[in-house]
């Protein structure tokens, strides 16, 4: 009980040191401007890459699915990534991560935290995006099943939080380029789950890859319940029941291999001293 | 073991280290002479008592940061056994990790986006201290190193002096039972190194149950602030006493520093000669200053009469009373400013 008590001061402590760093760089005004410009020129990008090349422009069908699975991508980014990027964040850039370590709560907890922080900043870009698709390129949605919606939004935002937190555990024990896991990672979803066209435009190999990863199933299942239907066709027979199974089994695995990775990188991190190594990136 | 159980159950020990030894491996390429291990600690033994505020005085290198960090469960012991505050460092380091906090010196730790309060705020979060409470401690210590006025300045604002002050305060805000303070007054203008030595002489005597394990390479700052210290080199524990007994037992040796002209190098000439104990050399305003250990005063004539027939011309001659820095030169044959080889 005592280090569940000790584990949720290091989640709030995480969250509200996360909200800071992510909104306190600037004037409020200027976070503001920030906050919405970002995500704009995000999804203008792919307007633009649409417009260009794809027949139809943004009257393709494929359109408002490309530019719901970059919209949701943008937690990917967020949380995945920002969260491994929190330990070399911490340790190497604020030189804090050791005293974070030895203070008495769990830090499993605290990168949680700093994860939900992410997961806010993530929410507003979100939000902003759809806004923006909604008022200017003509995307319509519909909340066709708010339980099913409700339930894949937050089972894939438990699941990207956790397999962060692998990645964290990664990072851990990575000294230079540790920075380019996350990066790695969230590039490698981006193009492997079927993000901003169908898993069969892809080579074979990688289209199995692809249905081996939660975010394919996470992306696809908000479909659904926003667009009405989804974008992959080998996903085609599963039911929305399915789906949600599918993704809340990956979820699961997420959770218990990320306890399970953390908890030996942390050993082999102490081990050999890296919990305050500094290499100037 | 039953011994040391027994005594920690009794509340006597704070600190215990058995045989404590730590090695780094380093990869080939970082091979240092063609070794590519480093013992950073051996076999050191050591107690610290409820109360005490115990110094490790040793030069760069010598393993004190490696000790604390053992000690602070930041890192892993090759072999041995460390205990904090009764809990073993290596199996119950969560146990351990309730009743420590470390500050470490030289460096530019802090979320710098954050004032100073909200640094200080998180913290105290971390270790689950009430919100009034803490921000109560926060000004009570932020007055106390002279920092009231920079509660709401953001800490990328702060000099290196203010941060280490900010630091300071962080380390003592959690009330440990148990403070590292690793080198906490390195880089620092003399007024701020006295100002945090003069707030951590305070706490102690403010808060009599609490342990203070303080690493510096300043002689001085140990021999002002410690009730014993362990002279600490390339991994080893040499002495351990109170710094007057350290010096006492020098006492019976005699300790002169020379300045000479006229020669660039008195070790080769005196090293070795009878009733030299220890001597260490440097330039200074282009003379040479030579600390001397003698065993007996007498050995000063020979000494003298072999510095003359190498030409060298004696421009100052002291007879001074023995210092930490002499019982490291005595016990090490170096002096503290230079590093562990």
């Amino acid at each position: 009980m005592r280090r569940l008590f000790e584990a949720w001061h290091g989640f709030k402590a995480g969250t509200w040191l996360g909200w800071q760093i992510e909104s306190n760089w600037t004037e409020p005004f200027l976070f503001a401007i920030y906050s919405v410009i970002k995500p704009v020129a995000g999804v203008l990008i792919l307007v633009f890459m649409y417009l260009l090349v794809a027949k139809g422009g943004l009257e393709n069908p494929l359109f408002p699915q490309a530019f719901l699975g970059t919209t949701f991508y943008l937690y990917v980014v967020n949380v995945l990534s920002g969260i491994s990027w929190t330990v070399i964040d911490d340790r190497e850039h604020y030189g804090m991560l050791k005293y974070v370590y030895m203070a008495p709560m769990h830090l499993y907890g605290y990168l949680l935290g700093r994860g939900m922080a992410k997961t806010a900043v993530a929410t507003i870009s979100v939000l902003i995006t759809l806004a923006f698709g909604l008022a200017f390129l003509k995307v319509r949605l519909s909340l066709v099943n708010p339980g099913l919606f409700t339930a894949a939004l937050i089972l894939g935002l438990a699941a990207l939080a956790f397999y962060g937190i692998l990645l964290a555990g990664v990072s851990l024990l990575i000294a230079r380029h540790g920075w380019v896991v996350g990066d790695v990672v969230a590039g490698g979803l981006y193009l492997l789950c079927g993000t901003a066209f169908p898993l069969s435009l892809l080579p074979l190999p990688f289209r199995a890859l692809g249905l081996w990863l939660p975010p394919t199933y996470w992306f696809e299942a908000l479909r659904r319940t926003l667009l009405g239907q989804g974008l992959h066709a080998e996903l085609s027979p599963f039911s929305d029941s399915t789906l949600l199974l599918i993704l809340a089994g990956a979820t699961f695995l997420g959770m218990a291999l990320s306890l399970w990775i953390f908890r030996v990188a942390e050993r082999i991190a102490v081990r050999r001293g890296l919990l305050d190594m500094q290499t100037m990136y | 073991m039953g011994t040391l159980m027994g005594r920690m159950l009794l509340g006597e020990i704070a600190v215990k280290t058995e045989e404590l030894t730590r090695v780094f491996r380093l990869r080939k390429r970082e091979a240092r002479e063609g070794r590519r291990e480093i013992l950073a600690l051996d076999r050191v033994n050591l107690e610290v008592c409820w109360g005490e505020l115990f110094g490790l005085l040793g030069p760069n290198g010598a393993g004190k940061t490696t000790l604390i960090k053992i000690l602070a469960t930041l890192l892993a012991p090759t072999s041995g056994r460390a205990w904090v505050a009764g809990a073993d460092v290596v199996e119950n380091p969560a146990e351990v990790r309730r009743h420590i906090n470390m500050v470490c010196g030289g460096e530019t730790s802090g979320y710098g986006l954050l004032t100073v309060e909200e640094n200080l705020w998180m913290f105290a979060q971390f270790y689950g201290i009430p919100s009034r409470e803490a921000r109560r401690r926060i000004r009570e210590l932020l007055s106390l190193v002279g920092m009231a006025d920079r509660a709401s300045t953001k800490v990328y604002h702060l000099s290196s002096g203010m941060r280490q002050k900010m630091n300071i305060v962080r380390g003592f805000l959690t009330d440990p039972k148990i403070l590292f303070l690793d080198e906490p007054t390195l880089g620092l203008d003399v007024q701020t190194a006295r100002t945090i030595r003069d707030f951590v002489r305070q706490w102690l005597l403010d808060h009599p149950d609490r342990t203070i394990l303080l690493t510096t390479h300043y002689m001085h700052e140990a021999d002002e602030l410690c009730q014993r210290v362990a002279i600490i080199d390339r991994g080893r524990i040499l002495a351990c006493a109170p710094p007057a007994e350290l010096k006492k037992a020098l006492q019976r040796d005699v300790v002169f520093r020379l300045y000479v002209e006229g020669i660039a190098d008195a070790k080769n000439l005196l090293d070795g000669m009878k009733g030299v104990r220890a001597l260490a050399q440097h330039m200074e305003e282009g003379r040479l200053s030579v600390d001397l250990i003698l065993s007996e005063e007498e050995a000063l004539v020979s000494v003298l009469s072999r510095l003359h027939a190498a030409g060298a011309r004696l421009a100052e001659l002291k007879k001074e009373e023995p210092t930490l820095e002499d019982v490291f030169l005595s016990l090490v044959g170096r002096k503290l400013s230079e590093e562990s080889p």
